[in-house]
């Protein structure tokens, strides 16, 4: 058993209470939410902390999808569980069940929270690709109250994110425009696994041309942000196979991943361009079938 | 269907029963019955090693070099021995003074318990601390201050004898490079002259990479010393109670009958818990000095960077043939990583483990080993994972070899091998490295394999997907065990004799108690030596209570680990069932008036030749010769019987792989779609818990196939120090195994069984990774190295297939 150095623990009951806990507690202290990141990282005392703020008595405030007709929003104690299981969510955005069948296991699935993925900030972690691909903006509270911020701007690198100290996500949210549609493939060595790269798509429509398409990769680079090449090189243009092979290249190449147990540089490069292609087409075949999502079975 | 003979059918028909088999029967002997132990596991009443509270007792936790090569500058306990809840700290230097800082490897060699001088290895033992918590004794282990300075490390077992590389072993007197031993088997020069006149000769590089057991419980104990009574008892997580108490005895000078050592129930071994650690020693060492019980046990990083790994052979391969494809020689060298002391687990005339067998299940000419094992700055180990003491490496070898000869040959695998096997008119056959195999009958288990798996349909459909671009892949592997160690003039364990002791005691009211010598960690032990005895006896396998792992309540063996419980415990265990039967007939002869040759044994029963009215039962017997009343002539009171089995000889099973594989093209992705296993261990005593067996050790395969390694980068940092990181397989990655089986009974073993618990991790890995090499025929591939994960194959395909290591 490996134990984790000494650390006080409070509850939070709110998210206001979190926030002041945290002001009160300084540097030292941190929120956990799901604590698979978190945990982990203390039992190999690989982090420093001397206070943990539970927040899983904020699932009743923070844990929701809402899907609105112009936007979705997700609370930060979503656990990973609940946005695989939500037809809602995959009616508008299949994305998301595509990704969520493939990250960890049911297990951390169970407890794991899409605020605590994206606040972790793991290079290789698969919902930031996916909301990068969506778009999506992130809300931040502080005891001055709140902002919202790109995803561009949240994510800041591996570990890194537009959350201060005495800050805490509250909310993702995602456009939703007409003419969509979207996907994600990974490819990982075992069931359960980080991801060797994953890739991530969304795709806009109308009348057989592109108006929009974005990317989003995972674990293959310091920085996963989306890549804007891939937005200008499709727009105004009719799907089409070469066009995905451009968008691939275009992939390949924005991304910077290093050779570890994983894989080489070349292989995570190639299937950069391989997983671009594979879920901009099952973006494009989901919209030409008039499926903005199919709930996930269209893998 | 094919043209089948008739014992195939039959054997296939079998396996069509076995599909359906009632598991809620309860045999009174062998046969297909659910495990004695499962409802104690099942409702998590397991009582393992963790599991025990002792008044008063301690927690031990070791602190390891984080570096893999450096000399030790100083230690500085003081913040650590300060910390409010630490009941000492001891260092290699404490140790020292005592004559213990050093113990015995299993292979004759030696390794720190504690480093004094050195480090050698990342994880290695520098100090520990005895504390009142768990928790206590890891916080203070970050008190501990070492001033190291790093040497460079030896990490490339290619270039471990390079004349620059820093000598590793500098406690070794005179030690000026890293060679730990040469060996070699088969005969050089006929083997050159076999190679001399072939046809066709095809040379291969194959690596086994460093694997790991990585057994579910992580390995502990709990050390226990009297100070007024100076016994120590010993609750550890062993494979082998009896040797290991020989050898702390022999270690520690403590006399052996004041060391009891208990193997409580075992979570996994796989031969990761037949050596000696050195936390085992720690905690004795600790409970001497304190006087209190205390506790150590490993956490999954420690498991995984410093005990006994398994395998690191790289292994050059070359076979000679006619160009018909009859097979003339093997030859190999290989080069051998043993990391930092030499702890490979073998019986000691055997340093490469019983490699030997890498001729396989080939009648050849000749063949011939050269072995150079090396030094390198990594855990010390080489433990039978699985593997039957190398054989793992033996078959891959062979079974890789075979198929790179038939995609020269441009010949089917399947017909390649039969042509070459060994023929059931051969047996007893004697290889050409000496070992006798006992029994086979190779062409029938390939032909029930065939048929299971369809196999010419197979290639059909291959056809077909390769046409259209699609990666199909089929696999065929056979490979040939040599298990049960051992015969005593030829195996021992440092110096302790590979025979097995039983014992079975009969109560008056005829239930029975059976002590065995060797050790579960798993395998059903106590399911199947009921069998065995029941079989013999005719007591209801429930009626049998089967003791192990405790070395006050069972009679001298070495334990269980390459397959030896069943060749060779279970071998005792049906002779002191025949003993004790025996003497139980005598007894009838007096019951039932007549003399002991008129009497006919009915399972369960005595009853008098032609006379079926008149028998006794077994249960009879019991009572009467624990009763009142006179017994015959020189027979004593009581039914029990001791014994102690010596092996003539291994136990050779043997069996048939298919493995098909789909490949993603464009992900080099490797999905293994069925696999088919058609075992022969001979006589089958319980058919479930084999089957049980066997899709564990299928399992094993895919994950050493296609993604088990434990890897280190160029400083020597071991990066598979978790199970993130070292990936064992799920579910989702096995296939529903299709199993099925032959039967050519050992002519040597009481009841003809021959080992089976490692038969599948031994045939597996060569048949998946045959699977993926034929699914990228049409790149040109002829060998990729495991584990094929998809960037290694990906790497295949782009035509530069690397070697791990
Ligand atoms: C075996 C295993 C496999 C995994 N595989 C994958 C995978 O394939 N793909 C993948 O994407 N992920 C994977 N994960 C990670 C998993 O998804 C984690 O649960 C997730 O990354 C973190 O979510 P959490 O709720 O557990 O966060 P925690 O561990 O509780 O927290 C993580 C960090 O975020 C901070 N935090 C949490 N919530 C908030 C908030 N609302 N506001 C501000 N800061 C916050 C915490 O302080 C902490 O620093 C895996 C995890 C494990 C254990």
């Amino acid at each position: 058993m490996q134990v984790p150095a000494p650390f006080d623990y409070e509850r939070a009951t709110s998210v206001d209470d979190a926030i002041s806990k945290l002001e009160r507690l300084g540097e030292e202290a941190r929120l956990v939410a799901g604590g698979h990141s978190l945990i982990p990282m203390m039992k190999l005392r690989l982090t420093d902390l001397e206070y943990l703020i539970d927040i899983n008595d904020l699932h009743d405030e923070l844990g929701y999808v809402r899907v609105g007709v112009d936007e979705v929003r997700i609370g930060a104690m979503t656990r990973h569980r609940e946005l695989l299981e939500s037809p809602e969510l995959a009616a508008v955005f299949p994305i998301f069940a595509d990704a969520e069948q493939v990250i960890a296991d049911p297990v951390v699935r169970n407890r794991g929270t899409i605020g605590g993925s994206l606040c972790q900030a793991d290079p290789s972690e698969d919902l930031t690709a996916v909301c990068t691909a969506l778009d999506a903006s992130c809300v931040i509270r502080s005891s001055s109250g709140e902002r919202v911020v790109s995803m561009e701007d949240f994510h800041r690198g591996p570990y890194e994110t537009a959350v201060g100290q005495a800050e805490i996500l509250t909310e993702v949210r995602l456009p939703v425009r007409p003419g969509g549609s979207s996907a994600y493939a990974k490819v990982e060595r075992r069931a359960g696994d980080w991801a060797v790269t994953s890739a991530g798509a969304a795709v806009w429509m109308t009348d057989g041309v592109i108006t929009n398409a974005r990317v989003g990769l995972a674990a293959v680079g310091p920085n996963t942000a989306g890549i804007p090449a891939i937005s200008e090189l499709m727009q105004g243009k009719p799907p089409s196979e070469e066009l995905y092979a451009q968008a691939g290249e275009l992939a390949s190449a924005a991304c910077n991943p290093s050779t570890d147990n994983r894989g080489t540089v070349e292989y995570k490069r190639h299937l950069a361009d391989e997983l671009t292609r594979r879920t901009l087409r099952t973006a494009v075949q989901r919209i030409e079938a008039g499926l903005a999502g199919d709930e996930g079975g269209n893998r | 269907m094919t043209a089948l003979d008739k014992s195939v059918q039959e054997a296939a028909v079998e396996h069509e029963d076995l599909e359906h088999a009632d598991n809620d029967k309860t045999p009174l002997g062998h046969g297909r019955m659910l495990r004695k132990e499962d409802p104690r596991f099942i409702r998590g009443m397991g009582r393992y090693v963790d599991d025990l509270q002792l008044n008063g007792m301690l927690h031990l936790a070791i602190l390891r070099s984080p570096v893999a090569h450096a000399n030790i500058v100083s230690i500085d306990v003081s913040a650590a021995q300060a910390h409010p809840k630490v009941k000492a700290v001891i260092t290699g230097a404490d140790l020292a003074a005592q004559g213990l800082a050093w113990m015995p490897t299993l292979s004759n060699d030696v390794q720190a318990v504690l480093a004094t001088d050195r480090v050698r290895f990342q994880g290695q033992e520098v100090a520990f601390v005895v504390a009142e918590d768990r928790y206590s004794a890891r916080d203070a282990l970050e008190l501990i201050d070492v001033e190291y300075d790093v040497l460079p490390p030896v990490v490339d077992v290619r270039k471990a004898l390079a004349p620059d590389a820093e000598v590793i072993r500098t406690d070794l007197e005179g030690k000026k490079d890293n060679h730990c031993f040469d060996w070699e088997t088969g005969d050089k020069d006929a083997t050159e002259a076999v190679f001399a006149k072939a046809d066709v000769v095809v040379k291969q590089d194959i690596v086994y990479p460093r694997v790991h057991p990585a057994p579910m419980e992580t390995c502990g104990c709990v050390a226990d010393y009297e100070r007024v009574s100076g016994q120590l008892t010993l609750w550890t997580t062993s494979q082998a109670p009896h040797a290991h108490r020989t050898v702390y005895a022999l270690v520690s000078g403590l006399p052996e009958h004041k060391i009891r050592v208990i193997a409580p129930d075992i979570g996994g071994g796989f031969g990761n818990k037949v050596p000696i650690y050195p936390g085992y020693v720690c905690a004795i060492v600790a409970s001497l000095v304190i006087g209190k019980p205390v506790k150590w046990m490993e956490d999954r990083t420690e498991n995984l960077v410093s005990t006994g790994f398994a395998r690191d052979y790289v292994m050059q391969g070359e076979i000679a043939a006619t160009k018909e494809g009859k097979i003339l020689a093997i030859r190999t060298h290989v080069l051998a990583d043993h990391g930092a002391f030499n702890g490979t687990a073998a019986p000691i005339k055997y340093p490469a483990g019983f490699f030997g067998v890498f001729t396989g299940s080939y009648d050849l000419e000749a063949a011939y080993c050269s072995m150079t094992a090396v030094y390198t700055n990594k855990a010390p180990g080489g433990v039978a994972y699985a593997c039957s003491f190398r054989i793992t490496e033996a078959v891959y070898l062979v079974e890789r070899i075979v198929d790179c000869l038939a995609y020269e040959l441009e010949m089917d695998p399947v017909e390649l091998r039969k042509k070459n096997f060994i023929q059931p008119d051969q047996f007893p056959y004697t290889t050409k490295t000496g070992w006798v195999y006992d029994s086979g009958d190779y062409e029938r288990a390939m032909d029930v394999a065939l048929e299971m798996a369809g196999y010419d349909d197979l290639r059909r459909e291959q056809e077909e997907k390769r046409a259209k671009g699609e990666l199909m892949g089929i696999g065929v592997a056979f490979f040939t065990e040599a298990v049960g160690a051992g015969p005593r003039k030829d195996m021992d364990i440092l110096g302790l004799g590979m025979a097995d002791g039983s014992e079975l005691r009969v109560h008056p009211t005829g239930k029975a108690v059976l002590r065995v010598s060797c050790m579960s960690q798993g395998q059903g032990h106590e399911t199947t030596f009921a069998q065995i005895v029941a079989e013999e006896i005719g007591i209801p396998v429930a009626d049998i209570q089967v003791v192990n792992g405790d070395t006050d309540q069972t009679p001298f063996g070495l334990g269980t680990y390459g397959s030896r419980s069943t060749p060779v415990s279970g071998a005792a265990a049906a002779l002191v069932a025949r003993k004790v039967r025996d003497k139980a007939q005598i007894i009838a002869s007096g019951m039932l008036e007549v003399s002991v040759a008129d009497l006919e044994w009915q399972k369960g029963s005595f009853q008098v030749k032609g006379d079926p009215g008149r028998s006794v039962t077994i249960q009879d017997i019991a009572m009467r010769a624990h009763g009142a009343g006179d017994l015959p002539e020189g027979i004593e009171g009581g039914l029990e019987a001791q014994i102690c089995y010596n092996p003539s000889n291994l136990t050779y099973p043997f069996g048939a792989y298919i493995c098909v594989v789909d490949i993603d093209p464009g992900t080099a992705e490797v999905k293994v779609r069925r696999f088919v296993a058609v075992d022969d261990c001979g006589t089958r005593i319980n058919p479930m818990i084999i089957e049980g067996q066997v899709h564990g050790g299928l399992t094993d395969g895919i994950g050493m196939a296609l993604m088990e390694m434990i890897s280190f980068d160029e400083d020597g940092n071991c990066i598979a120090g978790s199970l993130m990181d070292y990936l064992i397989p799920t579910a989702l990655e096995t296939p529903h195994w299709e199993t099925g089986h032959t039967v050519t009974p050992s002519p040597h073993h009481p009841i003809g069984a021959k080992g089976v618990g490692e038969s599948a991790t031994v045939g597996s890995p060569p048949a998946i990774v045959n699977a993926v090499v034929d699914a990228l025929k049409p790149y040109g591939i002829r060998h990729a190295d495991m584990p094929l994960t998809p960037s290694r194959v990906w790497d295949a395909m782009q035509g530069h297939p690397t070697p791990p290591i």
